[in-house]
């Protein structure tokens, strides 16, 4: 979490002075509406002007069986007065709606935090599914935390006995209840769910009702207790940000935002291709409401059928746009290979997961570098380019169509998992700020009277010429061809200049990007640790810890995986120690020491969790003592 | 196809500068002409025209046209055409493909392309074998089939590629074969079918599996086992001497001999090309106690994808600005002041 709240005494969080963040976990089944739960405090977070990060931690299956350990669903918010950059460390709060989510999520807690637990669901069946011999709440077992205890399963039924719900139906309003208990604690205003909910239950308002009421029974609750027991409400004052319009959004929604935007910017349709999968799935959801802006979307039979018409749809001269997660860029691998080939514009969007194969869906890891830089057959450079955090992930998805149009090539845009689901306040972007990059299609014939659909320009590009334009026909295809007129030649030289050829305009993309800046310390010194995607949060609150400490370390951020900035190896000259925390095996650190012959040292964690901060501190700290 | 604006060429005008490299004698050469030989008599614009492809000795096929062409990869060409008519819904998309490439590593393609009717032509080239791999068997080749990787024979069951696009649902399927003079006649039907056509070439593959579908389809002498059907004419063969009839005792087809051209008094069928069930049984008879069903066996149009897809689109984005400025603060948003 966020600077300050880490660094006070690890005492109860409610007694004494305000602290500047705070890091809240809800945990419950899966069919307890905890995302909901979380999406919609983070909201009203976010409307109270506070900094957030959030962390939902979910099953890969869609309803595991209740009450089983396996089945816990979580989703922990980190939010505070100060810049915060992590979904935080450790909770200050942990809400527990039944046994098996306070065991599985009680080790994370802070010594002297928050237990709210539902006493209702803490029943001798729940504990045997939980594996607990007693029931923690009355063993003394949880002695060094508070507890706060109570029926709320009992308290929401009794809430909204007016509106004449089943049993079942009246225990979905749990969620909502705790919530209510949640805006209380923390000051929020209850209204924008007031909204939400009535949007969302339109149909059947008495739902509305019931759930509002719900939320306002929790919310009272805690007005009630407050005069007896530990909770104490708590006032987060909003952080100091720069002046604008704000939102909430998450990695998925930003880069289907800036596809949009960059296909606007490149004056191009767009089309998009795609394919269900976890956690991909959000970008084509997101993109099918946004046809107005001249966007197509297809959901194929198959991962390959999803790059391919992407291309295809490339080739006949829009922006073709393709997404997935591993496995199914796996798939993709031959079909980008055609498009490195032909040489025409592509984006491919991969929100990583824990692999290898199927691997863990619903989790984070940023394992597939090199499947991004090398992973496909022949000498097949494409550019790579990592979002690091949800609001990031606009810019880069911006930048990866600039990067695709301009240099007639596929471009591969990484998020991760954690950066798809999380959301944080983003300042809305003017899109007048953005330098469009308007692509012109061959008209006419571009060597005399012969048409050459393979002749350069400067940034070694190939013309895109739209089939239906008269008098340019021509064929293209996987074969290699010659240089410039495209048709099939497998002479030496024809292989040789055009793997030359499609190198060196990758390479090239290089001058298109800025330097590579330090964003944290000096440009030169004892130590760098350098990272890329979803790792920024952590990595900077550690160099920055350290750096308060007094210890000369600087933390740099690639968004250019491939080709990597033009300064990058110098840059990294200038240190000692070179650190690079990756959720891998150490796949970024293999390309630095190829790319540069430096002694990049590897910190990997593949756990499916991001890093907390105190691991990379201690890393650090390891690494100069 | 589309309606589309009539252009006049010639043969010539859709012959391409590049070198032919099939092997001599090659089915393939005959297709080709009979292409070339199509597309002006529909008034094709070269222009807009796109041949698409997969991977094979068929898929070369873009290469010889001119006009445009796309050489993809091996059974992916109906993703391909189906981008390509999903961006420009204008263009005259043929697809050429293979037994390999269109039944096997590209079968789950084919079938949703017939499936959604993707508008467009589809010419599968079957020779029963792998050419361009140098002859292994294929799901097409017949059980028994010796090849490189069958030495002891094949012993699976083939597939019937125009059983297989009725299966799917495709809304148009016709056969022929690669020297037949009614090949253009053929191609035109499928090029004046709004949707997805499937054609069923055979094709003589002069090295790893010649002369197969001699029985039928040799330059000369087998005409009496083929079976040419004509929308509401009588499915008569051999010289109008035997015709096709429906044993209702069984509900199957039947051969009957047809006695001083009295089709009618021998219960001879005629053929009705929207008649799916009639269809079904026509491209499931076996060679051999039956003659080979050839010309346009269905043909009953349906709404097409991509118009379908298109017209949702433009539904959808109606009334709608395409203000990005707007999109980008969608939802609730919070101002922080100066």
């Amino acid at each position: 979490m966020a600077s300050v709240a880490e660094d006070r005494p690890a005492d109860s969080m409610m007694e004494g002075a305000t602290p500047e963040a705070v890091v809240v976990r809800f945990a419950g089944d899966s069919g307890d509406g905890m995302q909901l739960t979380g999406g919609q405090f983070t909201l009203s977070t976010a409307l109270a002007g506070n900094d957030l990060a959030t962390f939902p931690d979910f099953p890969a299956e869609i309803r595991a069986p209740q009450g089983t350990l396996f089945g816990v669903s979580a989703f922990q918010i980190n939010f505070g007065s100060t810049a915060i950059e992590t979904a935080g460390d450790a909770p200050d709060v942990l809400v527990a709606m039944n046994p098996a989510a306070l065991k599985t999520n009680l080790a994370a807690l802070k010594p002297g935090g928050l237990i709210i637990a539902d006493t209702g669901e803490f029943n001798r069946r729940n504990l045997d599914k939980a594996k607990y011999d007693a029931s923690p709440l009355e063993d003394g077992s949880l002695a060094k935390w508070d507890v706060l205890a109570f029926d709320i399963s009992a308290l929401t039924v009794e809430a909204v006995k007016p509106f004449g719900l089943g049993n079942k139906e009246a225990l979905r309003c749990k969620n909502m209840w705790t919530l209510g208990l949640a805006l209380w604690m923390f000051d929020r205003p209850r209204d924008p769910i007031y909204n939400w909910l009535r949007g969302k239950f339109a149909k059947s308002p008495e739902l509305a009702d019931a759930n509002i009421a719900a939320l306002d029974a929790g919310h009272a609750y805690g007005e009630t207790a407050e005069l007896a027991g530990p909770l104490k409400k708590l006032h987060i004052d909003p952080v100091e940000s720069e002046p604008g319009l704000y939102r909430t959004i998450t990695g998925a929604e930003a880069v289907s935002l800036g596809l949009v935007a960059g296909a606007q910017l490149a004056r191009l349709p767009m089309f998009f291709g795609g394919y269900p999968i976890t956690p991909a799935s959000a970008i084509l959801h997101n993109l099918v409401k946004m046809k107005e802006f001249g966007v197509t979307t297809f959901q194929a039979e198959d991962e390959i059928a999803a790059i391919c018409s992407a291309i295809g749809a490339s080739y006949a001269g829009q922006l073709g746009v393709t997404s997935s997660s591993g496995p199914g860029i796996a798939l993709k691998g031959e079909a980008m290979g055609l498009a490195i080939m032909t040489e025409l514009p592509l984006v491919i969007v991969n929100s990583q997961r824990g692999g290898p194969s199927t691997g863990l869906p619903t989790k984070t890891e940023q394992s597939d570098l090199y499947q991004a830089v090398f992973g496909r057959n022949g000498d097949a450079p494409m550019p790579v380019i990592a979002a690091r955090s949800p609001a990031d992930a606009f810019e880069c998805a911006v930048e990866a169509c600039r990067i695709a149009t301009q240099y007639m090539t596929p471009v591969m845009l990484l998020t991760d998992g954690y950066i798809g689901n999380a959301a944080e306040p983003w300042k809305v972007p003017d899109p007048a700020d953005f330098a469009p990059f308007p692509v012109s299609f061959l008209q006419e014939k571009n060597h005399g009277d012969q048409l050459l659909p393979f002749a350069r320009d400067e940034k070694g590009a190939r013309p895109w010429i739209k089939p239906g334009t008269p008098g340019l026909m021509h064929r293209i295809g996987g074969i290699e061809k010659n240089p410039g007129t495209g048709n099939i030649d497998y002479s030496p030289e024809a292989h040789q200049t055009m793997t030359e050829a499609r190198r060196d305009k990758v390479l090239g993309v290089a001058n298109s990007i800025p330097d590579q800046e330090v964003c944290l310390g000096e440009a030169s010194g004892r130590m760098a640790v350098v990272g890329w995607g979803s790792t920024f949060g952590p990595i900077h609150q550690a160099v920055r810890r350290a750096r308060r400490r007094g210890v000369d370390v600087a933390h740099i951020h690639i968004r250019h995986i491939w080709p990597l900035p033009k300064n990058l190896g110098e840059l990294l000259k200038g240190y000692d120690h070179v650190l690079v925390p990756e959720m891998n095996t150490g796949q970024l650190k293999t390309v630095l020491r190829d790319q540069y012959l430096v002694d990049a040292k590897p910190l990997n964690k593949v756990s499916g969790q991001p890093f907390t901060i105190a691991e990379i501190e201690a890393a650090i700290e390891g690494a100069l003592a | 196809m589309n309606e589309m604006i009539k252009i006049e060429t010639t043969l010539k005008d859709w012959e391409s500068d590049q070198e032919v490299r099939w092997c001599p004698g090659c089915g393939d050469y005959a297709i080709l002409k009979a292409v070339q030989r199509t597309l002006p008599q529909i008034g094709a614009d070269p222009a807009n025209t796109v041949f698409v492809s997969g991977i094979g000795c068929s898929s070369r096929f873009p290469y010889y046209i001119e006009s445009y062409g796309f050489h993809t990869i091996h059974g992916r060409a109906p993703a391909f055409a189906t981008g390509i008519k999903l961006a420009n819904p204008e263009l005259d998309v043929w697809l050429v493909t293979g037994d390999g490439d269109g039944m096997s590593i590209g079968g789950n393609h084919t079938m949703h392309l017939l499936r959604r009717n993707l508008n467009c032509q589809i010419m599968l080239f079957n020779n029963e074998i792998y050419g361009l791999t140098k002859g292994q068997y294929s799901p097409t080749s017949r059980v028994g089939t010796t090849s490189p990787s069958t030495p002891m024979g094949s012993v699976d069951r083939p597939l019937s590629p125009c059983a297989f696009a009725l299966g799917v649902n495709a809304r148009f399927v016709a056969r022929a074969f690669d020297v037949s003079k009614n090949l253009p006649e053929v191609l035109k039907a499928a090029h004046a079918h709004k949707g997805a056509a499937f054609v069923e070439i055979f094709q003589n593959c002069i090295v790893y599996n010649k002369d197969v579908f001699n029985d039928f389809a040799a330059p000369k002498g087998a005409e009496d086992q083929q079976l040419w059907l004509e929308d509401g004419q009588p499915m008569v063969f051999a010289k109008g001497a035997r015709g096709i009839a429906l044993d209702l005792d069984t509900l199957s087809l039947k051969v009957v001999d047809v006695v001083d051209g009295d089709w009618q008094g021998a219960g001879v069928l005629v053929h009705n090309v929207t008649n799916r069930a009639i269809a079904h049984m026509l491209v499931e008879m076996p060679f051999g106690p039956f003659p080979m069903a050839l010309g346009v066996l269905y043909d009953d149009p349906r709404p097409t994808f991509e118009e379908s897809v298109l017209e949702q689109n433009a539904r959808d984005a109606e009334g709608k600005e395409p203000d990005l400025a707007r999109l980008l603060a969608k939802g609730q948003t919070w101002t922080v002041e100066g």
